[in-house]
Formats: structure tokens, C-alpha cells, sequence
């Protein structure tokens, strides 16, 4: 198993580019979902429908 | 094309589109990073090839979604439609986003195999360069209030900015770089072999998707934030 997280010596760019990439992505994910949710209510408490 | 430009029918249509464009997304993620981890390490670049499956794709979605953006600028300045100026705007985040991962990624892959985080040569200059043009789009939105000057001002450095799209894609056949050349999408097949392609294949399938899911999600929160501006306007009047 620790051969898996050294990555052949090379654990210390793997894995801080997967890392990276994955909270980049989830933080964009999160923010565009947040922001969406956010313009639906604002249409709704106007009594109109997104 | 145009008959989903407009904003009701797009709304309605995006509706349906977005759970499965994400839900698909989700699992070709998924299945590309298994398969990117259970590939044996490449013979020359051992365990970092593993890098190649979250960089390549990132910068193929950096540059697809210039590229969407440029279009969608262009038919916003000739056809006018306002629905185009949102997508363009929409995509300039994501874009920007998916450079930053690109160069980022890039810089770790090479360390390990140039011996350098950083080269200033064609390919790396002109993708840092599409990260300016994306921040520099999204600066020019941002300091014109009138949103119809700022969409026309935008929508020409993003048409004008488009020819970075081919120097990044030929920079490595022009110049002498350390950026290996083109290996997948050439002449002839790609180099890489079919262990390796498998999750590059899915990686990019699934960064795509999630680009057009969380695209139509930013058009959407844009057409639903401009309708909730409008109403409330029209009931101050």
C-alpha cells in the first residue's frame, strides 16, 4: 500500500496534481450549484418561475 | 440552433440536459481515474504519466471552451442575440478555471521530467497566455457597466484573442520546446499506447461534460439573476 501513495518516488507531483485538480473542480462545482440555488429562490420570493 | 436561443426554451431544455450531462460526467470521472491508477507506470516516465490523465484534459477543455466562447462572442456581436453574450460570459470562469489546472498540473508533471517547473517556450508562453485572455475577458465585463457595451467590448478581445487557440496547438511543431509534440490526436494515430488511452479517453469525456454541465448552469443562473433584476425593476417603476 505504500508503494501506491509513493507513486515511484514521484508521490510528491502525483498526488498534489490530483489534489489540486479535485478541489479546483468540487469548489467550482459547489460555487456554480450555490450560485444557481441562490438565483432560484430570488425568482421565486418575485412569485415568478425560473 | 437558434430556435433553442431562446431564453424560455433554453431554460427548459438545459432543465433536462443538466442532471444527466452531470450525472455522466460523474462517471466517466470515476471510471478514468480507476483506470488511470490501475494503469502499470509508463517505462520512461514511470508513475508521473499518471499526471497526463487530469493535465491533457484540462487543457483540451481550456481550450474547447475558448473556443465556445469566441463563437458564441461572435454570433452575439452579428446576430445580437442576448442569450449568446451570456454564454460567452458564462464560459469565461470555467475557461479560466480549467487553464489555471492545466498549467498548474503541467508544472508538476514537468519538474520531475524536464527538471524544471517552468519554460518560457512556445507551448507553456501561449497557454499562460490563454489564462490573460480569460482573466482579461472577465476583467472587461466587470468594469463597463452598460452590460451591452461590455458584451460588444468583450466579444472583440475574445474574437481577437482566438488566434492564440492555433499557436498553442502548433507551438511545439514551430518552436523547439521541452513540450512534447503532438501524441494523440494526429496523423497516423495516436503514440500512446491503449492502457494509457483508455483513461485519457474517459478523463477528457468526463471534463468536457462537466464543462457543459456547469456551463448551463452559469447561463442559467445568469438568464434567471437578469429576470429577477427585470421584475424587480418594473416593480420600482
Amino acid at each position: 500500500m505504500s508503494g501506491f501513495w509513493a507513486m515511484g518516488d514521484y508521490g510528491a507531483y502525483v498526488w498534489p496534481a490530483y489534489g489540486i485538480s479535485a478541489a479546483g473542480l468540487l469548489v467550482a462545482a459547489v460555487l456554480v450549484l450555490h450560485a444557481h440555488a441562490r438565483a432560484k429562490a430570488a425568482l421565486a420570493r418575485l412569485g415568478a418561475k425560473p | 440552433m437558434l430556435r433553442y436561443a431562446n431564453p424560455a426554451r433554453f431554460m427548459t431544455l438545459s432543465g433536462t440536459l443538466v442532471p444527466w450531462l452531470g450525472g455522466f460526467a460523474l462517471v466517466a470521472l470515476a471510471a478514468g481515474v480507476y483506470l488511470g491508477f490501475a494503469a502499470p507506470p509508463d517505462y520512461q516516465q514511470g508513475d508521473t504519466v499518471r499526471v497526463m490523465f487530469i493535465h491533457v484534459p484540462a487543457a483540451w477543455t481550456a481550450m474547447m471552451a475558448y473556443g465556445l466562447m469566441a463563437l458564441a462572442s461572435l454570433i452575439g456581436l452579428v446576430q445580437r442575440h442576448p442569450l449568446a453574450d451570456v454564454a460567452a460570459k458564462s464560459a469565461a470562469p470555467l475557461g479560466a478555471l480549467f487553464t489555471a489546472l492545466g498549467l498548474i498540473t503541467g508544472s508538476l508533471w514537468g519538474r520531475p521530467m524536464w527538471g524544471t517547473w517552468w519554460v518560457w517556450d512556445g507551448r507553456l508562453t501561449s497557454f499562460l497566455l490563454l489564462l490573460f485572455l480569460y482573466l482579461g475577458y472577465i476583467a472587461l465585463w466587470n468594469a463597463i457597466e452598460d452590460e451591452t457595451r461590455a458584451a460588444r467590448a468583450a466579444a472583440i478581445l475574445a474574437l481577437v484573442g482566438a488566434v492564440n487557440l492555433p499557436i498553442i496547438e502548433f507551438s511545439v511543431d514551430w518552436w523547439t520546446t521541452l513540450h512534447q509534440g503532438e501524441s494523440i490526436l494526429r496523423k497516423g494515430g495516436p503514440l500512446i499506447a491503449a492502457v494509457y488511452l483508455w483513461p485519457l479517453g474517459l478523463m477528457a469525456l468526463g471534463y468536457s461534460l462537466l464543462f457543459f454541465t456547469l456551463w448551463l448552469l452559469r447561463i442559467r443562473t445568469e438568464i434567471m439573476t437578469r429576470r429577477a433584476r427585470s421584475l424587480m425593476l418594473a416593480g420600482e417603476a
